[in-house]
């Protein structure tokens, strides 16, 4: 039996009055990591925070579970501390928060060793990110090696990753894969239990590097489209496009 | 030369009605001198823990407290380093060269009341040719008298190549109000170098008007850390700097927290009047309720081969308060690097989300990026006055 992680049911998202999801169902298991693609404001950045609990994303319909739990009502901060966590595409500058001190006091939250941290640091060549303030005046790729760092420290039962390979060069992705793969499999309570997660990426070049990403789903116009095997999917979108794509399976009313 | 006590004296007389030029006007008459206190020593021994959180220790050597207008604490021990009263000094004629010398006496009716209500006390700290002192002098003045004035008059003078730490911790004992009017003239001589540390802790009913006024000569420097983080009445203030001697360079930083009502008027200026002289302003204010804060700042580039850069940076915290910031470049030459950056503005809704996705509460995000916004370069002071800042500095933004 598939034990359910994370399930969204018929959500419907307005943000400032514009709708941006529009009756998205999604299920991710217990341990799985699904990918989701989908063109330029498709409304995937728009998902992960109305999962994450944003506030400037109002749902007008529709649930979000995590575990069996309606957490629709939940603030960010509890969905945090019940296991959710988020790698932000475009997260604001901290000014007079440093990485490392952020690092340690979420480390010390969620009780994980620093050394693992600072292990994935040396491994991305972060390390000198440390002593800065959080964000400010790094790059494309500094920027996703911060956010994965933060998330590692977190330790999420569920993770969302918001394009982890956009701005990153190509001879990083295997180092970011590596420790997409470690957060993947980082568990506090039950060592051999994995987390699950959701992966958005605009290109897929990330999927190359984290290969237990078993289903990739579509957006379009804030609906999921169909999902199917990532590879086959990707190979579609890169041939046809995003609305070409023949070997998704359609999902019901997602032509919308 | 001898002093002209009595010239001096007929200068502030004539000018004991001039308003500043800044901040609000307050009659001096009244705020009469306080009564002489027979009970100064119980005073300190019942503001211990005030000192403490302050980071002074009134127990240790290097260390000149004053309450109200009577030095109580006098402890002097630390080589290089000599320590008087104002009077003292004056009698024993060791301040000829610099009493009144860098700030006019006449500037305005604070500086006058400093010279005619002070009783001529105040601290005078002198650090000996070449002496690297490494632990930092502290002293403190305490206002205990109901609706009076308190006027020291300090001077630090830091002979050619020493090096000096000076902190001041400046506080009231009682919420009723007063008026604290400080002068401070600091001499830093060839190739000297003071970094002063001020944490002002007043009441909500204390009106506060330092006069300070630096000269730094060749090769010197003026390092400064103020830190003010308690509701005060009014406070107004402007220290002047004057890099006189070539290379010589000045690092000012100011944190102030304003809540309440408080009028907070804070400025800092920086004459580079020598070449290659540099300077860098740096300010963070915080305003919550209906206080309101202004912060000035003026760096004029006198001479070539200058370079100056200033920040200011503001946070509104309520809606009803009030910044108002006055970055100021002045060139006289052409040979020189002037900049600033100002920015004023609330927390953003997307740094507080950012943390409380991280697991923080809303109460800690926003009391984190108080904290963080806060946060100034700690320029030149050893580990045990950097903490005392910054607990200071945690201390305010956790009650924000």
């Amino acid at each position: 039996m598939v034990v359910v992680s994370l399930r969204v049911e018929d959500l419907w998202v307005e943000v400032a009055g514009r709708s941006v999801l529009r009756g998205v169902n999604l299920e991710v298991g217990e341990g799985e990591l699904v990918a989701l693609m989908g063109p330029n404001g498709s409304g995937k950045s728009s998902l992960l925070h109305a999962i994450m609990g944003n506030p400037k994303y109002r749902v007008v319909r529709g649930r979000i579970e995590f575990r069996g739990r309606d957490i629709t009502g939940l603030s960010p901060d509890e969905r945090a501390r019940i296991g959710l966590g988020i790698a932000m595409q475009m997260p604001p500058r901290l000014k007079g928060i440093r990485l490392g001190d952020l690092l340690e006091r979420i480390a010390r939250m969620r009780g994980t060793s620093m050394d693992e941290v600072l292990a994935a640091a040396r491994l991305m060549r972060a390390e000198k990110l440390l002593d800065r303030d959080l964000h400010e005046g790094f790059s494309g790729g500094e920027i996703k090696r911060a956010e994965l760092l933060l998330l590692l420290a977190q330790r999420p039962k569920f993770f969302m990753l918001d394009e982890p390979d956009s701005g990153v060069d190509v001879e990083s992705l295997p180092h970011l894969g590596e420790v997409i793969r470690r957060i993947h499999s980082s568990r506090n309570d039950r060592a051999f239990e994995r987390s699950s997660g959701i992966i958005v990426t605009h290109t897929g070049s990330i999927l190359k590097h984290v290969p237990s990403v078993n289903r990739t789903f579509i957006l379009i116009n804030g609906r999921i489209r169909c999902f199917g095997d990532p590879g086959a999917i990707l190979e579609d979108v890169e041939r046809y496009g995003f609305e070409g794509c023949v070997n998704c399976v359609l999902v019901e009313g997602g032509e919308g | 030369m001898m002093l002209n006590l009595d010239g001096i004296r007929r200068r502030a007389e004539s000018a004991l009605n001039k308003p500043a030029e800044h901040g609000l006007d307050l009659d001096i008459a009244e705020f009469p001198p306080p009564p002489p206190q027979r009970s100064s020593r119980e005073i300190l021994a019942r503001s211990y823990h005030v000192l403490a959180s302050l980071g002074i220790d009134p127990t240790k050597e290097g260390t000149y407290i004053q309450v109200d207008e009577e030095p109580v604490e006098i402890r002097t021990g630390i080589e290089g380093v000599r320590l008087y009263t104002l009077s003292g000094a004056l009698k024993e004629g060791l301040i000829d060269d610099y009493f009144w010398k860098l700030l006019p006496v006449d500037t305005d009716k604070y500086t006058a009341a400093a010279e005619l209500f002070g009783n001529h006390e105040g601290y005078v700290i002198i650090a000996e040719e070449g002496a690297r002192v490494e632990r930092p002098i502290q002293a403190c003045l305490l206002m205990a008298s109901p609706g009076s004035i308190q006027a020291p008059h300090n001077i630090i003078v830091v002979e050619e190549g020493a090096e000096l730490h000076v902190t001041t911790g400046c506080l009231t004992m009682m919420e009723m109000p007063g008026l604290h009017a400080g002068v401070s003239e600091f001499y830093v001589k060839r190739g000297g170098k003071l970094t002063y540390t001020m944490i002002h802790e007043w009441a909500e009913t204390t009106h506060v008007r330092p006069r300070t006024a630096v000269v730094v000569e060749e090769g010197g420097e003026y390092i400064s850390h103020y830190v003010n983080l308690t509701p005060t009445a009014s406070l107004q203030t402007d220290p002047k700097v004057y890099l006189v001697g070539k290379g010589a360079r000045a690092y000012l930083s100011s944190v102030i927290v304003s809540k309440g009502s408080s009028l907070m008027d804070v400025g800092g200026t920086v004459h580079l009047r020598a070449p290659e002289t540099s300077a860098e302003i740096v300010s963070k204010a915080i305003t919550k309720d209906r206080a309101r804060v202004i912060t000035r700042s003026l760096i004029s580039a006198e001479a070539p081969r200058t370079r100056g850069h200033i920040e200011c940076d503001g946070l509104l915290l309520s809606r009803e308060s009030r910044i108002l910031t006055t970055p100021s470049l002045d060139a006289w030459v052409d040979d020189v690097q002037l900049s600033h950056e100002a920015a004023v503005g609330r927390l953003g809704e997307d740094q507080i989300y950012y943390l409380m996705t991280k697991g923080f509460t809303e109460e800690e995000a926003t009391s984190m990026l108080v904290r963080g916004f806060m946060e100034v370069r700690i320029e030149g002071l050893p580990e045990q006055l950097r903490r005392q800042i910054e607990a200071a500095m945690d201390m305010a933004a956790a009650g924000l």
